[in-house]
């Protein structure tokens, strides 16, 4: 598990182009993901670095999952955004390690998922050891805020999300699980 | 996605040559992931069916990423697509248990946590391998499997520990899958040229498998006579179907895309 403090911070690796890596992020914060659209790229915490070298810009991002079908899309909407603002020259280059965790998502892009009706990983991983019939996170109704539901399966809509249902009003919901 | 090929060299294990490790590894979880594809629409319930599904996914996905990475060492125009589409059936080193057909929900479950099991203990140790883009695509595939395991264990137990009924339907697939759970720790020529020791986690798997059987109410097998060749492109009758419908567009449409 990778700590808080160790979240990949975009631009570290080049002092003194902070102002040109923060315009770029910028940029992406407007590149959504297309299957949960309030979230951005940013957001996810997909983006491990911006690296800008002359007129050449590269981005590299890393998969949530490996088969995660919105990648190719992310890559193409995150050229085509830079494009709009003139960056011709963008390479976008996936890296896998480390691997992405939830924890890397940020607290906007939590808020942002549960005001959506999606429940945003718990802070703390809990679900993550292979132990068999392990007791049902307690995941918050992003509807009612009741605490009093029960998972229904573990693999959801899409790979990053588990099916939930609220006890109290009923209502199934998305848990977008700990990874 | 592509992985850009600038620096493939330099990314070439000291232990041997990569690209024979890396087809049989993307085969494996090319070749599950199309079988557990055939329940999409099938499932017993749509919970179930969505899961079997997602698990398809993250193991194509894990095959891409070997494909990618097997395409970029071998160069010649090889890319992810020709290695899945226009290779023939002796040319592939997936293991048997992964082509054998998905039978009933007893039978695909078993496969799965039989295979799971293999893959979780395989991922990690891959995790360490030297070679640094193997080790990525095996420490983020390891997270996916955690999940595919427990899945299958838990219906694993549920099925031989529930009714007369659907403990016979385990104890069934359990004669037809067990003959070929020998070849996963029969190690391979690229393998050991890899520096890859899979009979190293035989004994950790097999105590894996014996306490989710334990509590299931489900024996291991003695004496079973087991099955290899896969792993050296020499399969059973199943694979060459597979291949038929998966390879078919390519083959029909010529480098057609979508």
């Amino acid at each position: 598990m990778v700590e808080q403090n160790n979240i990949p911070k975009a631009g570290q690796s080049q002092p003194g182009k902070e102002q040109e890596i923060k315009k770029i992020m910028d940029i992406l914060e407007t590149v959504t993901d297309p299957e949960i659209p309030v979230l951005t790229v940013a957001d996810l915490g997909i983006i491990r670095d911006v690296i800008v070298n002359g007129d050449k810009t590269e981005i590299i991002i890393t998969p949530t999952y490996s088969g995660c079908p919105a990648m190719d899309m992310i890559t193409m909407n995150i050229k085509l955004a830079l494009s709009e603002h003139g960056y011709r020259n963008v390479i976008v280059k996936p890296v896998l390690s480390p691997a992405w965790t939830t924890e890397w998502m940020s607290e906007e892009g939590k808020r942002k998922l549960k005001a959506y009706g999606i429940a945003p990983p718990n802070p703390r991983q809990q679900v993550c050891d292979e132990k068999l019939f392990a007791a049902n996170e307690a995941v918050q109704c992003p509807h009612c805020q009741s605490y009093h539901t029960h998972r229904v399966s573990e693999f959801g809509s899409t790979a990053c999300k588990a099916l939930y249902q609220c006890d109290e009003c009923k209502e199934p919901f998305d848990y977008f699980k700990c990874h | 996605m592509s992985i850009p090929n600038n620096n493939a060299t330099s990314k070439i294990s000291p232990t041997g040559e990569l690209t024979g490790v890396l087809l049989h590894l993307a085969d494996n979880a090319l070749i599950l992931g199309q079988r557990n594809a055939e329940w999409c629409g099938h499932g017993p319930v749509l919970e179930q069916d969505i899961a079997i599904t997602n698990i398809s996914l993250d193991l194509i996905g894990q095959a891409r990423n070997f494909y990618q990475y097997a395409a970029e060492l071998m160069g010649n125009g090889n890319t992810e697509d020709s290695l899945a589409y226009l290779r023939t059936e002796r040319e592939y080193k997936n293991c048997l248990l992964v082509e054998q057909p998905n039978g009933d929900w007893a039978q695909t479950m078993l496969r799965q946590f039989l295979f799971s099991a293999y893959q979780s203990l395989l991922y990690s140790t891959l995790a360490n391998h030297p070679d640094q883009q193997l080790a990525a695509i095996a420490a983020k595939s390891k997270k996916e499997v955690t999940y595919h395991l427990r899945w299958s264990s838990e219906w694993v137990i549920r099925l031989g520990d529930g009714t007369g009924e659907s403990k016979q339907r385990m104890l069934a697939a359990i004669d037809a899958l067990w003959p070929y759970t020998g070849e996963l720790f029969l190690p391979a020529a690229y393998e050991l040229e890899a520096g890859i020791q899979v009979s190293s986690f035989e004994q950790a798997w097999m105590e894996n498998i014996k306490s989710v059987f334990d509590e299931a109410g489900l024996t291991i097998p003695v004496n079973t006579f087991m099955q290899k060749g896969g792993k050296q492109g020499i399969h059973t009758e199943h694979l060459g179907y597979i291949l038929t419908e998966l390879q078919y567009m390519q083959r029909a449409y010529p480098d057609s895309q979508w």
